[in-house]
């Protein structure tokens, strides 16, 4: 069921035709990373370190490059020495030395999995058993994997030039305290201390894989005269254009990156791991390479969202104004510094206007693959916490749990923790929306609870570039450098079509490669449709101005006397007024009359407004085995206009039920060793189709005035608010309130029956 | 390596190739034959991605070892649609938006045509049941279910005469 439909009118934006790309992608003729194949290509593989944490004190190859079929064998001595530059990966940033060396270790292995050599040979099993003839003498290090331990002064440390940034003065001993934050306003203590009631509680939850189900790959081609063509399947082939270049030292024009179809990123795809690899081996053996992750090695060295223990205090009055609230969250960053914390911090709160906070948030190295972005990096465990506290305060004060968010809910206006005025977010709107669901009102059944969550993710804009030009017959092409992971080409279509008011069905969608199109930053942070559509409506504006003109030119009279409609150019000058011009007729003069028609724009958009949702949802737990199954849940979101609803409502589901899995089954098992032993689907348990019912959505349409067809981005938020609806739901069934995730059977069994 | 000689009918034509004693049909359907429609998501049996119909039963082609295709009829995902003409399973996943990044969907179609050929009305535990086999990240499957009942619907009108 929906909100009521958005007041404004239009032709194709809102509607649900077939994607442009769907035909080849349910017959199985789409190409994706793993179903590239070069001429002349070779295999390669990639040895990974089989320690948590150690020293390499050698490599030797000898063996490996004597056997019969094997053509190049790299090591992270054929890596050039790079500077500590901050990089732009996706939203977030790292360190390009550490790029470099989680692509290929150098001195250190930092956790189970990384990889140490590769080796390019005729066949994928040749460059197998080539990997078994490498020998890699290691001096096995302790190491760390909970963050708790991996912040005690006796743990060891991860990197001997990582100081925490963040606290005022740096400190002069490395530790495994990467980065400190701290963001709030007014008096928290103060406000705690008068606050009429108040909670407190630590909540926890694991790392947890964006669990993609195409495996990484690529294929790259060096040539002699230095250029290097890669093809891949990323979230922007820019990124892993500009990184590969900076890791080897190309300059960027020697690379062109072909973007093949992606199989899922939410995040985890806006960085390099294979690539300068690959490069590397083409380099040494003169012939393409091929590299492909197993499942395995996803796992094991491809980056998860962080876990995190989180201590939160909330204080609130007896009408239920939240006065306060005082939290520290401490986030994994994995093997190497990441930048969650931040984005963390500022969304905690940020749906919700408190006068008075302090939150701060750390991230901590340890033993396990770095993080990447998975979904609104950051935000779904910090606001876990809150919206689990917010509902320990309203169960307090006996009071509705969409009330109590309504009367603290962030409003068109309110400032939030850093001080920065919201735009026109739809937060109430969503609350009211889930109080009038019938979900909200429904009666539960026994060993059944009802939990609701809310959540904020503060999106993106971002430098994007389109092409639109019109064919010779009047038919239309748009041109991206944006990746589609989930349905954007149709997006694009749409707008182009609304703007040149031609048919959908007339509009086709390519993505060009990094040398076809200028600049684009990834897929990602839901500023795609946002963005990259802005700059596909632009270009489109640009062309009915050009064909204006040359309407005007055949008429001979002023451009300003044409307008633009379904029909074409259509003449307002006295006197000429039933003169029309289709777009087909215009286009048909484009050989012999004039020049070809098209525009180009690139695009670095403010005007993005934060996503908000609300997510209701019912659990039944088993008393006797302490098993929680979903079996009602419902999305809301205010999602701006949505362009395709049925890719919008896609993405709240899919981001929901990415977020079921996060709060009941999913996590790394680490042996003691410091090892993977869940390295795998069957162990590593994600939502099956079994596991869930159908995900009821509620698109809130509050049209975004900063972009003309009112987007807000929605890729996000949808993975923010399960955590805590799950948990409180969970709780309610179970009679006791849960605070770590995942939900796992023998947990919520042990806490409902603590004398067992 | 001496190499294996296998003949077997894929989507209906006749086929051999040459394979490794340990190489998986996937493998073989992907590498040898250009078959890349099959998807690998975890070569060990727990997506589906590279869901195949063998001699009528739905097998994960990571599971099965190439040799075992001997003598066989193997269906694959390039072989659901008739010439031109989608099957209305693919027709629905496209009009439900039943796919996202499409890297599971072949799996699904594979699956999904394999449940409707023997059940034309399953209940929505039964098609959820089905497909458990079968991971998507992207779509949360609510549209996925929606599309196979859907295209179920259509296949019994149909196949009833008006
Ligand atoms: S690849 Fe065969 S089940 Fe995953
Ligand atoms: S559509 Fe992406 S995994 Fe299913």
């Amino acid at each position: 069921m929906n909100a009521p439909e958005s007041k404004r009118a239009f032709r194709y934006v809102g509607t649900r035709p077939v994607r442009p790309d769907g035909v080849e992608k349910v017959t199985g003729k789409a190409i994706y990373g793993p179903d590239y194949q070069a001429a002349n290509m070779l295999h390669g593989a990639i040895l990974r370190s089989p320690h948590a944490h150690a020293r390499v004190r050698s490599i030797d190859t000898k063996k490996a490059e004597a056997l019969t079929g094997v053509k190049a064998v790299v090591t992270g001595a054929d890596f050039p020495t790079t500077e500590h530059i901050i990089m732009a990966v996706g939203e977030s940033s790292s360190d390009l030395v550490h790029l470099s060396r989680n692509c290929m270790a150098q001195d250190k292995v930092l956790y189970d999995g990384h990889a140490v050599a590769a080796v390019a040979a005729t066949s994928d099993e040749i460059a197998r058993e080539a990997l078994d003839l490498i020998e890699v003498d290691y001096e096995v290090l302790p190491h760390v994997l909970g963050i708790e331990e991996a912040l005690a002064d006796d743990a060891p440390v991860l990197h001997d030039d990582v100081f925490t940034k963040g606290v005022n003065p740096t400190p002069d001993k490395p530790s495994n305290a990467a980065m400190r934050v701290e963001m709030g306003k007014g008096d928290p203590e103060k406000a705690m201390a008068d606050a009429d009631v108040t909670v407190s509680g630590r909540y926890t939850c694991e790392a947890v894989h964006q669990g993609y189900i195409e495996p990484h790959a690529c294929v790259s081609a060096w040539d002699s005269d230095g250029q290097v063509r890669i093809w891949a399947s990323s979230q922007g082939h820019f990124a892993v254009r500009s990184l590969t270049a900076k890791i080897l030292l190309i300059s960027e024009a020697d690379i062109r990156v072909t973007p093949l179809e992606i199989g899922g990123g939410f995040g985890g795809k806006t960085t390099i791991y294979l690539e300068p690899v690959a490069t590397l081996l083409s380099k040494k053996s003169g012939r393409p390479v091929r590299l492909a992750m197993s499942r395995a090695e996803v796992f094991r060295a491809s980056g998860p969202a962080p876990g995190a223990v989180i201590d939160i205090t909330m204080g609130a009055n007896k009408d239920g104004m939240i006065t306060a609230v005082d939290m520290e969250f401490k986030y994994h960053a994995g093997a190497y510094p990441a930048i969650t914390a931040h984005s963390g911090a500022s969304s905690a709160l940020s749906h919700y206007t408190i006068e008075n906070s302090r939150v701060i948030g750390w991230e901590v190295l340890c033993n396990r693959p770095g993080t990447k972005a998975y979904r609104a990096p950051g935000a779904p465990q910090s606001i876990y916490a809150v919206e689990c506290a917010l509902d320990e305060i309203a169960e307090k004060l006996g009071m509705d749990k969409i009330e109590i968010r309504l009367k603290n809910a962030a409003r068109p206006g309110d400032p939030n923790i850093m001080g920065i005025p919201q735009g026109e977010i739809g937060y109430v709107e969503c609350l009211e929306a889930a109080r009038d669901h019938p979900h909200w009102s429904a009666p539960l059944g026994p060993n059944q609870g009802r939990g609701i969550a809310g959540g904020a993710w503060g999106n993106y804009g971002g430098p994007s570039t389109a092409q639109v030009s019109i064919a010779e017959d009047g038919t239309v092409l748009v041109t991206t450098g944006s990746p589609d992971i989930g349905g954007s080409r149709a997006a694009m279509a749409m707008m182009a079509a609304e703007t040149l008011q031609v048919p959908y069905e007339k509009v086709r969608v390519a993505i060009a490669d990094t040398s076809s199109i200028g600049y684009s930053m990834v897929t990602g942070g839901s500023r795609t449709t946002f963005a990259t559509g802005l700059a596909v409506t632009n270009a489109s504006n640009e062309i009915i101005e050009n064909l204006k003109g040359r309407a005007a030119n055949i008429w001979e009279v002023n451009a300003s006397e044409v307008a633009w409609g379904e029909e074409g150019a259509v003449c307002l000058a006295e006197g000429k007024t039933d003169e029309t011009m289709s777009l087909a007729a215009l286009a048909a003069r484009t050989t012999f009359m004039v020049g070809a028609i098209g525009a180009e724009s690139s695009v670095n958009p403010g005007g993005f407004l934060p996503g908000v949702g609300v997510h209701i949802c019912d659990t039944e737990v088993d008393p006797e085995t302490g098993h929680a199954k979903v079996v009602r849940y419902t999305a809301i979101q205010d999602v701006g206009q949505p362009i395709h609803p049925d890719y919008v409502e896609g993405q709240m589901q899919g981001g929901a039920v990415q977020g079921i899995g996060w709060a009941l089954n999913e996590a790394y098992l680490y042996n003691d060793k410091g090892c993977l032993d869940n390295p795998g689907f069957l162990d590593y348990r994600m939502p099956v189709a079994s596991d869930v019912p159908m995900i009821d959505t509620v698109m809130v349409e509050k049209f975004n005035p900063g972009h003309p067809y009112g987007i807000k981005g929605v890729g996000e938020v949808p993975i923010v608010p399960p955590l805590g609806a799950v948990a409180c739901s969970v709780s309610e069934a179970a009679g006791v309130r849960m605070r770590d995730l995942p939900l796992t059977p023998d947990r919520v069994h042990e806490a409902m029956h603590p004398d067992d | 390596m001496s190499k294996i000689h296998v003949t077997t009918t894929i989507n209906g034509d006749e086929s051999e190739f040459l394979c490794t004693p340990g190489e998986t049909l996937l493998d073989a359907l992907r590498n040898r034959l250009g078959l890349t429609g099959s998807k690998e998501g975890c070569g060990s049996g727990d997506c589906g991605a590279c869901t195949v119909v063998m001699d009528g039963q739905m097998v994960c082609s990571c599971l099965v070892l190439a040799a075992e295709a001997q003598g066989t009829t193997i269906d694959t995902v390039e072989g659901v649609a008739e010439g031109s003409e989608l099957h209305p399973v693919q027709q629905k996943f496209l009009e439900r938006g039943a796919l996202q990044c499409g890297f599971c969907t072949p799996g699904f179609i594979v699956a999904s045509k394999a449940l409707l050929d023997h059940n034309p009305d399953p209940s929505e535990t039964e098609i959820r049941y089905w497909l458990a086999g079968n991971l998507c990240r992207c779509t949360g499957y609510d549209k996925i279910v929606r599309a196979v009942q859907d295209a179920a619907a259509e296949l019994r009108q149909e196949r009833t005469p008006a």
